[in-house]
């Protein structure tokens, strides 16, 4: 206590005698520690935003000079490309279906697990096996799994009589597909959810007991406000990473059919590295950005109403 | 006996209970195996067998051919060894680079500490389509395309902040008395963290690793705008070439995915105790 005390006192006395750009042996080395990362943040992220902003007021097609033409990108974007609409249209459809349906997924799983079982590394690490692969392999095994003739999923449907669709070539079951296949890796999900029910005191339980309640109000009422902090955090995280699906539909379907699945990033690549559209590009990668920040806010925003703090004071 | 009733009741309906979660559990993991199994399956099918109904679960005859015969169509062996490049240097960039970021910011005491991580946190959020095209130009202004190089500089400065947050959020939980001890023994600040910080520090380092390659090992975007020359290519990119090409042969296409995901389910497989301490540290401490 006398340590800190003391300590607080010399750093003030320090502080009052230093001017700022006067750095002790301790801060030099802290400075020189962070900087490659300083130097990456500023020529690797910073930089390429701010000309990504300016980008987006020119055209330019690499090969002739920049042209700065305004707002142009944007109004484009609003009144002259129905696709735009058309991708954040897929885009958001994909993603609110996805991630909360993962979470719920999720979820269930991790109570399953949680109730006390024995062989719980080895079942989790299989349920976790799926998240561990992605890109290019795992979009090339659901090819071959959605095929409408002779993939796994018509299969197992024409088991029980249903003649499945071809579902990646019809318009109406193209997301269905994404998403389905977003649902095979909540590994990761039921492993945090896992450790959120874990960390939630078992004496709240006991307590409930004494009331009697049943277990269905004590899931409504302790454990899910319990781990809405870790279900809130995985949304927002969930909704960005879905906001930026490529790799799927570009290997997959190629935005079709119809531009069906045409993702906005899809559009994007196309825009930037098949027309070499750069500033048209960057300004549609802005409209993206703003489109997550907004989407971010509101959940966060959203969030006072749904998750809930341990020791938060509400009210008063 | 009416007390042993109830708790014979009790106990029953706990049984059925764990019988549902039991079977539940068990139907959940076949879904999830599914897949890695049709994809082995089909790698080691002929032809005909792929497209035949009902289905055939163990080839008869077993191609064992399929394998090396996908190996070849394309070089594949060239494309593991350029992924397998790229992928070594990014670990040994972004683990020295983001491990002495995330020393700064758990040990020591500087002016400016915190508004500098808070701004590593926000780099985060920062979703990569916006940087992509300035970065491709910025780039290609130093004549770094169709090399390694944009795909590798970038780990050798500080890497992705989520490894310095998982790096520093592990430093904090190590005393800060074996520091005071190694200095008044006359070790150096940096000596503090070579010799006492990252030695202590394995398991979060093997995550940060693991992390790094299962990431690096199945990019696809970035080598997809960066590389051009099919020699150069990473094994996602083979990939995709293999897929354009020869569509119809499904048991070739599967064998090459099979090959391609074995490092990653392996690395997995012999590191999952770091793997999912990492996934937990990050994902519930937010």
């Amino acid at each position: 206590m006398a340590a800190i005390q003391e300590n607080v006192a010399s750093a003030t006395a320090r502080k009052q005698k230093r001017q700022w750009y006067q750095l002790n042996g301790e801060e030099r080395l802290a400075w020189v520690l962070v900087l490659p990362w300083i130097i990456g943040f500023l020529a690797f992220q910073l930089g390429p935003m701010l000309a990504s902003l300016a980008l987006s007021l020119t055209e330019w097609r690499m090969f002739t000079p920049a042209e700065f033409i305004g707002l142009a990108n944007y109004a484009e974007m609003i009144s002259g490309d129905p696709l735009v609409l058309q991708a954040f249209k897929v885009t958001t459809i994909y993603s609110v279906t996805s991630v909360p349906l993962r979470i719920a997924l999720g979820v269930l799983v991790a109570l399953l697990l949680n109730a006390s079982i024995r062989g719980l590394a080895f079942i989790r690490t299989v349920y976790y096996l799926p998240a561990t692969v992605s890109g290019v392999a795992v979009a090339m095994v659901w090819l071959l799994i959605l095929n409408g003739d002779f993939g796994m999923l018509n299969r197992a449907l024409g088991l029980i009589g249903i003649e499945g669709p071809y579902w990646l070539t019809d318009t109406r079951t193209v997301l269905a597909s994404f998403v389905l296949m977003s649902l095979w890796s909540v590994g990761a999900g039921i492993i945090i959810y896992l450790a959120g029910l874990q960390g939630v005191p078992n004496e709240l339980y006991e307590a409930a007991d004494v009331d009697g309640a049943g277990d269905w109000v004590k899931f409504w009422r302790i454990t899910l406000p319990m781990i809405s902090p870790v279900l809130f955090f995985q949304f927002v995280i969930g909704m960005i990473d879905a906001l930026q699906e490529f790799a799927g539909p570009f290997i997959m379907t190629q935005g079709g059919p119809g531009n069906a699945s045409l993702f906005v990033m899809l559009y994007l690549f196309r825009q930037g590295f098949e027309f070499f559209q750069m500033g048209y590009a960057s300004a549609l990668a802005w409209v993206l950005f703003v489109y997550i920040m907004v989407l971010t806010l509101l959940i966060i925003r959203s969030s006072a109403v749904w998750v809930y703090y341990e020791g938060e004071v509400k009210g008063s | 006996m009416a007390v042993r009733s109830i708790s014979e009741s009790q106990s029953k309906s706990k049984a059925v209970k764990l019988t549902f979660v039991y079977l539940s559990l068990i139907v959940g993991m076949v879904i999830v195996i599914l897949p890695f199994l049709w994809m082995v399956s089909t790698s080691l099918k002929t032809p005909a067998a792929v497209f035949k109904i009902p289905t055939v679960w163990i080839p008869n005859p077993i191609v064992w051919e399929n394998y090396p015969n996908a190996m070849t169509v394309l070089p594949f062996v060239r494309y593991i060894m350029n992924t397998a490049q790229i992928t070594l240097l990014a670990v040994i960039g972004a683990t020295f680079s983001g491990s002495l970021a995330a020393f700064a910011f758990a040990r020591l005491r500087w002016r400016g500490r915190n508004f500098m991580f808070v701004l590593v946190l926000a780099t985060l959020m920062l979703p990569f389509q916006v940087i992509m095209i300035p970065q491709f130009i910025l780039f290609r202004s130093l004549q770094w395309l169709d090399t390694y190089l944009p795909l590798v500089v970038p780990a050798f400065f500080g890497g992705s902040a989520f490894n310095i947050f998982l790096l520093r959020q592990y430093f904090m939980t190590i005393s800060r008395e074996l520091d005071d001890a190694a200095i008044i023994d006359g070790c150096t600040r940096f000596g503090v963290y070579w010799r006492i910080i990252l030695p202590l520090s394995k398991a979060a380092l093997m995550t940060v690793v693991i992390f790094i390659v299962q990431n690096r090992w199945q990019s696809f975007l970035v080598p997809l705008i960066y590389l051009f020359d099919q020699k150069k290519y990473t094994l996602a990119l083979g990939l995709r070439l293999f897929q354009d090409q020869y569509t119809t042969d499904w048991e070739l296409m599967m064998a090459a995915a099979t090959v391609s995901m074995l490092p990653v389910l392996l690395v997995f497989y012999f590191g999952q105790r770091y793997f999912i301490q990492g996934v937990v540290f990050t994902g519930v401490k937010g």
